[in-house]
């Protein structure tokens, strides 16, 4: 046995260089697999806190309503009434936060009314929509105000 | 989809026009899919016993490793994260086709090859440790690992090692090309891919591969030393490579007729892509020039009585149009599969750059690159018959 | 003008209530803290409900996303697509997205049927893009929303081959792969996201299924919900209402 063993000296002396090189793996998972993998599923679930923490841009149209209150007051009385503010005002979470030096942008009607009113044949057919150079013109403002768009 | 693009035809989801899996993912099948043939080869000398294969064991086994050396460059310049890849062996997500990739790349390049060529070797080693000049002097005694014992009963030893370490080295090796068959095959969301036929033409054609690269890189290496190759050699891994030419023709006829006569919803929007976008690379370069042609000539060859110098040139030109059409069968796979939109109403195009990470150059040099590596492989390991006798 | 007593007391009233409920907002949206700690993962399950009917093509949601999630130019979380069925030929319809529809829809006319469908991540509960990924770094959170952890994603895209319905991408800078997160930075906060927020006809809400009172719950009863892409078994959670058998 001891003679068979001497003839395979080398082969013991591989196994051993197998194992150092499995037991440096496992070294190096132990240090380097970021704390917390695993908690949720199979993933690091500091992501979750990562992902929570972005910024956001949209303030969300409670914030405007609670300052300005006179515009949702015409506003709920009319067509656009379940339009969020941001909808055509854009991201204003920074005018939330700032408001006297931050301003929400006050959209161009030429190219924002078109964008939903423009005929096309794939919206539905019960909303209103009308080809604009053929409409009166030559401003949609000049007839219709933007938060109560009925009645000119 | 976009004014930018004319190059899109129909309609494509707004994500999926540009390709992402680029030429280095055909590279990476074709690369590993060598390996694979490369080594089942050599397991027909050592557990077949195939007495006519013999001369090209070693150099079946070197090509093997030089080209398993670079088979996971294509995927590390692919990577948007190259320095983050060793995640996958620190965190392998068990239901991904793709993590367990890395174990079975680590276990056949570790406990198959290496160690078979190892145990082959290792009297040469210990002969080179002591007959050599420093500083290949120190690489040898560093491989010996401190062991210079060479008497007969310890290479009968190594001789059964041997033998049990190509034995699971053949699963082993259609392990590590199937993989990569399943790889795609398991995508139920691309239906160019997914069919469970997927691993087995890749092993199949692997094997191809693998089978012309050592009969070409034979009958090239000879050539360079001035000598001849041997011809029942030849002869025999020319047969070999028919038949197994033949199997995988079938399976992929197999695939697909299967397809044509099912018709799933898919089919349309696939045979119109074969028969245009993929025309070329499909029908020309894969099918007349990569299968049809070398098959005939190779069939050639079994049927008519040819003189040596005749088979010896088509032994050549069968192996190199199998290698091209090996690669277009990739292409075609791999490219082709990104090229229908997953609405099946539109194409796009396939936009190969140049010199960036994934274009065209690093492509061709990652191709180039076992070459060289073969040439110091086999400085350092000698592979030819001619020596041993000495 | 003259104000009597009640008046005034009624006006100064009105603006302490309404400026202390606007100092909250403010706050609320100001100095927000970073992760909103009241948050239960536990009590939530997000999916989002579109009906197709309301969708006027405007491109308000696809604007908004690429706003509030800085989505890199020629790269969709979000999309429009805008559908023309002529005749009997379901399987075989004009479908365009100009831009994802980020800018609207060039206005056309045309006969057959017409329509516009809304497309974003599903946040399948058996995702297949998260069962792809070799690493982890693609996951479905417990409240159930797909993500992608930007710090551990390697760049492989194989993800993106395995999403059937084409939401993801490997974003061009960071190069990692991208998508919707459901806005999971403002759902957690108690705020919708910024594809509903800018939604004008309503046609994209947010649905909390643990939620007993969600609006969910009355769509999902009606004749004819639908996901997209069924036989992929993804169980998907993004619900249509009028989904016509022509989208693919």
């Amino acid at each position: 046995m001891k003679r068979v063993l001497g003839e395979a000296e080398h082969l013991v002396r591989l196994a051993v260089v197998a194992a150092v090189l499995v037991l440096i793996f496992f070294a190096i998972r132990r240090a380097v697999v970021p704390a917390g993998f695993g908690k949720y599923g199979h993933y690091r679930s500091a992501s979750l806190d990562d992902i929570r923490a972005r910024p956001i841009s949209f303030a969300g149209h409670e914030a405007c309503e609670a300052c300005h209150d006179g515009i949702v007051k015409v506003k709920v009385a009319g067509k656009h009434a379940h339009i969020n503010c941001e909808a055509c005002h854009g991201p204003a979470a920074k005018h939330a936060d700032d408001p006297f030096n931050n301003h929400a942008l006050k959209p161009d009607p030429a190219t924002l009314c078109v964008r939903c009113h423009e005929a096309d044949a794939a919206k539905p057919k019960n909303f209103p929509q009308v080809i604009s150079r053929e409409h009166y013109g030559p401003a949609c403002g000049d007839c219709h105000n933007p938060h109560h768009p009925n009645g000119v | 989809m976009m004014a930018i693009t004319p190059d899109v035809q129909g309609f494509m989801y707004p994500n999926e026009v540009e390709l992402q899996w680029s030429v280095l993912i055909v590279l990476y099948p074709y690369i590993t899919g060598l390996v694979a043939g490369a080594f089942i080869l050599a397991s027909l000398s050592r557990i077949f016993n195939i007495a006519a294969v013999k001369p090209i064991y070693r150099l079946s086994l070197l090509t093997a490793l030089a080209f398993l050396l670079v088979a996971p460059l294509p995927l590390q310049l692919h990577l948007g994260h190259p320095e983050r890849s060793f995640e996958m062996y620190l965190t392998p997500h068990k239901t991904s086709a793709m993590a367990m990739f890395g174990f079975v790349y680590l276990w056949y390049l570790l406990a198959v090859l290496l160690t078979e060529i190892w145990l082959d070797y290792r009297r040469d080693i210990v002969d080179f440790a002591q007959s050599r000049r420093s500083p290949l002097k120190w690489i040898y005694a560093v491989l010996t690992l401190g062991s210079y014992n060479v008497s007969a009963a310890s290479r009968r030893i190594d001789d059964r090692v041997g033998w049990l370490v190509t034995l699971v080295g053949i699963p082993s090796a259609f392990l590590l090309h199937g993989y990569v068959g399943f790889i795609f095959g398991s995508v139920k969301a691309n239906p160019w891919w997914s069919t469970p036929l997927m691993p087995v033409v890749f092993l199949f054609s692997a094997m191809v591969s693998g089978i012309a690269a050592v009969l070409v890189i034979y009958q090239a290496a000879m050539r360079l030393r001035g000598r001849r190759a041997d011809m029942a050699c030849l002869d025999t891994v020319a047969k070999y490579l028919l038949y197994v030419f033949v199997i995988d023709f079938s399976l992929e006829m197999l695939d697909l007729v299967h397809r044509m006569y099912e018709a799933s919803e898919s089919f349309r929007a696939l045979d119109f892509m074969v028969h245009t976008r993929l025309f070329f690379s499909q029908i020309v370069l894969q099918i007349y020039l990569g299968t049809l042609l070398p098959i005939g000539l190779l069939a050639l060859t079994q049927v008519w009585k040819m003189r040596e110098p005749a088979r010896r040139a088509i032994y050549a030109v069968a192996g190199s149009l199998t290698l091209v059409g090996i690669l277009a069968m990739r292409w075609n796979v791999v490219i082709g599969g990104q090229l229908f939109s997953k609405s099946f109403l539109g194409y796009t195009t396939y936009k190969m750059a140049l010199t960036t990470r994934e274009g065209l150059l690093p492509a061709i040099a990652l191709m180039i690159l076992p070459f060289p590596i073969l040439w110091v492989l086999v400085k350092l390991f000698p592979p030819w018959e001619e020596r041993k006798a000495t | 003008m003259e104000l009597n007593r009640r008046e005034l007391l009624s006006g100064v009233g009105k603006f302490i209530i309404l400026s202390g409920s606007a100092r909250a907002a403010l706050e609320s949206a100001r100095g927000a803290p970073a992760v909103d700690s009241q948050y239960r993962m536990a009590e939530h399950w997000w999916g989002m409900t579109i009906d197709v009917s309301k969708c006027i093509g405007c491109g308000n949601c696809v604007r908004a996303c690429a706003a509030e999630n800085g989505v890199p130019k020629g790269y969709f979380r979000t999309w429009v697509e805008r559908y023309h069925v002529s005749g009997a030929d379901l399987e075989h319809p004009r479908v365009d997205s100009p831009d994802g529809g980020i800018n609207g829809f060039p206005p056309r006319q045309a006969g057959g049927k017409n329509f516009f469908v809304p497309k974003l991540c599903n946040h399948c509960v058996d995702s297949p893009c998260v069962q792809s990924c070799p690493v982890g770094a693609t996951y479905d959170s417990p409240d159930g929303v797909v993500l992608v952890d930007e710090k551990y994603c390697v760049g492989c895209r194989y993800c993106v081959q395995a999403c059937p319905y084409g939401c993801r991408y490997l974003h061009p800078t960071k190069h990692t792969a991208d998508k919707c997160t459901l806005c999971y930075h403002r759902i957690t906060k108690g705020l919708t996201t910024a594809c509903c927020e800018a939604c004008p006809t309503g046609a994209r809400q947010l649905a909390d299924l643990k939620n007993p009172n969600d609006p969910v719950h009355e769509f999902l009863r009606s004749d004819n919900v639908q996901i997209l892409k069924p036989y992929m078994a993804t169980r998907a959670k993004v619900y249509y209402k009028d989904l016509d058998g022509a989208v693919r």
